[in-house]
């Protein structure tokens, strides 16, 4: 870590520690509304950036992600309710049954030569498969879902994740800032290079030695358990699990904007396409709701307006671009 | 009990057609330019939703929208190939899907806005009206749809065999440096394909409102729906498309029918991932 911090250099030291000094006491200024919204970038940061270490790093297209967040909410909401086992516990199954059925898809996937379109096919049919299990097994509760409800005696059981915006604020920066860590780490090492040369040349790097089948399933494993760890946080956090929510093709494309536009294969695409996106989304919908305008999908034109201008003008995203124009060397990026 | 079966079986037969045309102009498209149309069950609600417009207030058979339907779809592909996809052939595949998903996202809150969440149905005067065959009980509707879609089929099968456009883009497909070589003109070509896909969801989004309520929300579902049926049929096999349609049209039937209608696209997505570990270049497609 110190090894990372030293070779972003002055120029990127100091407005990265802004930011963390702003975030950190970001609480104390800012109001509910705005707490959430902030909440809701961190997490959104770290799911994208999950996503961006199978994708942006290892070049293998996941259009269902949501699955993991699915199955790692279900895992801890069911622990939780059915035997009282605390997230702290149950993050480790979730991280397992996440892990789990990302093996089975990468295997599948690698071992039978199902790639680009195809795999992102695989993954989405996963999701959706799963989705509709969940919609009819009587232990996920079927398509009425799962709630986690208030109970008094537990509000105050931090460590249980029972607790209001401020645990989860400082829980969804801890989460953002550890995969940012991550993925600067992992970028630089062994095996992030095994990646990018996978991502690059599939054919090449075999032929240089590399085991690129060990190299993507490491990639989906990684990516599949962190990202159930987003799903265990979205449980607690949203108390409600349905399984047409979390599961849904539209949940997987909205975990993945935020490294598509802050730009893939980069250590802070993720978090910047978030803060990017996410409160131009919101101020839209509230700009709208005070306009009298009330129309559901108005923030998700939006979207696909951004995601059509974004590709084309500036496909490696944003990131990359406003490195550049600020003058953050090659490392930051 | 038997004829119950059969009578099931051919119902997800005639349904299956018009899935096979929707996915013929996704086959057409990802098999000439290498680009998945990730807005294409989206194009076939947006042509649900034309239909049921025109239907209701003008009373229009939807068979007569067919064909102007196709047209204005054909133009309306053309034209966003030549202004947006165009630059995308050959770009990255994530980039490609960037951009159709960001369309196909605007097209299904478009319509939300518009229409509202709520289905839409065109109640045709025959709708209720069905022929006996034997044991078969075959709803009028259905058939009409069903032989419209293999006609529309047949004839785009017709085009591309025998005609010199056709052929010109059978040309890009096996030789598209070749194609460049001999003087063909490869945008043009690609922009009349994906017109020409659009018109195939276009029209199969016609026949789909005659059988089923219109909702924004189905848009992704038939996306999904016409890209498992591509693959199960084999990329670039026109056959191969009307094939996987039927089989998906039967086994969603089936499995609607035996076990829960919220079950029957399980078992496409199994078939899917049976058809990809197995055979993975589909039923009918060529050994790549």
């Amino acid at each position: 870590m110190i090894e990372l911090w030293r070779s972003i250099g002055w120029r990127g030291q100091v407005p990265l520690a802004i930011a963390l000094f702003a975030l950190i006491c970001a609480p104390v200024i800012a109001d509910r509304y705005l707490l959430s919204v902030l909440t809701l970038i961190l997490y959104l940061a770290y799911v994208g950036q999950a996503w961006n270490l199978m994708m942006g790093y290892a070049g293998q297209l996941s259009l269902g992600h949501a699955l993991y967040v699915g199955l790692g909410g279900y895992v801890a909401a069911l622990l939780w309710l059915d035997f009282g086992v605390g997230p702290w516990l149950s993050v480790f199954p979730a991280i397992a049954v996440g892990a789990l059925f990302g093996a089975a898809i990468g295997w599948l996937g690698f071992r039978f030569h199902i790639e680009g379109v195809y795999f992102a096919l695989l993954t989405i049919a996963f999701a959706e498969f799963t989705r509709i299990a969940c919609d009819n097994l009587a232990f996920t509760g079927g398509s009425a879902g799962l709630f986690m409800p208030y109970v008094e005696k537990l509000a105050g059981e931090w460590w249980n994740l029972r607790g209001g915006q401020l645990l989860f604020y400082y829980l969804a920066l801890l989460l953002a800032a550890a995969a940012i860590v991550l993925t600067a780490h992992l970028a630089h090492s062994r095996l992030g290079y095994y990646w990018l040369a996978v991502r690059e040349d599939e054919r090449a790097a075999r032929t240089l030695g590399i085991n690129s089948f060990r190299a993507k399933m490491t990639a989906v494993l990684i990516s599949s358990g962190m990202t159930a760890v987003g799903g265990v946080f979205y449980a607690f956090y949203y108390n409600t699990l349905f399984p047409s929510q979390v599961f849904d093709t539209n949940q997987s494309i909205e975990l993945i904007l935020a490294p598509l536009i802050g730009g893939l294969g980069t250590v802070f695409g993720p978090i910047v396409g978030a803060f990017l996106l996410t409160p131009v989304g919101e101020t839209l919908t509230t700009l709208a709701e005070r306009l009298g305008v009330n129309l559901p999908g108005t923030k998700q034109v939006f979207y696909g307006l951004t995601l059509m201008v974004i590709i084309t003008l500036r496909p490696t995203g944003v990131w990359p671009w406003m490195a550049r124009v600020l003058g953050f060397g090659n490392r930051a990026s | 009990m038997f004829s119950l079966y059969l009578n099931v079986i051919s119902q997800g037969i005639l349904t299956g057609l018009i899935y096979g045309l929707m996915a013929l102009g996704l086959s057409v498209i990802f098999g000439v330019m290498r680009v998945v149309n990730f807005a294409h069950g989206e194009f076939a609600v947006v042509a649900m939703y034309a239909t049921f417009l025109v239907f209701r207030y003008y009373g229009l058979d939807p068979l007569l929208m067919i064909l102007p339907l196709a047209g204005l779809f054909f133009v309306v592909g053309y034209a966003l190939h030549v202004t947006m996809v165009d630059r995308f052939v050959g770009r990255a595949e994530h980039e490609q899907f960037i951009l159709l998903v960001g369309l196909a996202i605007i097209m299904v809150n478009g319509l939300l806005m518009i229409f509202g969440p709520d289905a839409r149905a065109v109640n045709l005067p025959y709708g209720l009206d069905s022929y006996l065959v034997g044991p078969l009980i075959i709803p009028k509707a259905r058939l009409y749809a069903a032989v419209a879609a293999l006609v529309l089929a047949c004839g785009l099968f017709v085009f591309l065999r025998y005609t010199r456009t056709g052929t010109a883009i059978r040309a890009c497909v096996d030789n598209l440096v070749g194609a460049g070589v001999v003087g063909l003109n490869v945008k043009r070509l690609y922009a009349i394909t994906f017109g020409i896909g659009l018109a195939c969801v276009g029209a199969a989004g016609t026949l789909m409102v005659m059988i089923a309520d219109a909702e924004p929300s189905l848009g992704s579902a038939y996306t999904l729906l016409a890209f498992i049926i591509v693959i199960i049929g084999g990329l670039g096999s026109m056959t191969g498309a009307l094939v996987g349609g039927v089989l998906i049209g039967v086994s969603e039937a089936l499995a609607g029918f035996v076990i829960a209608p919220s079950m029957k696209s399980m078992f496409s997505f199994a078939l899917l991932a049976a058809i990809l570990v197995l055979r993975p270049q589909g039923l009918m497609g060529r050994q790549t």
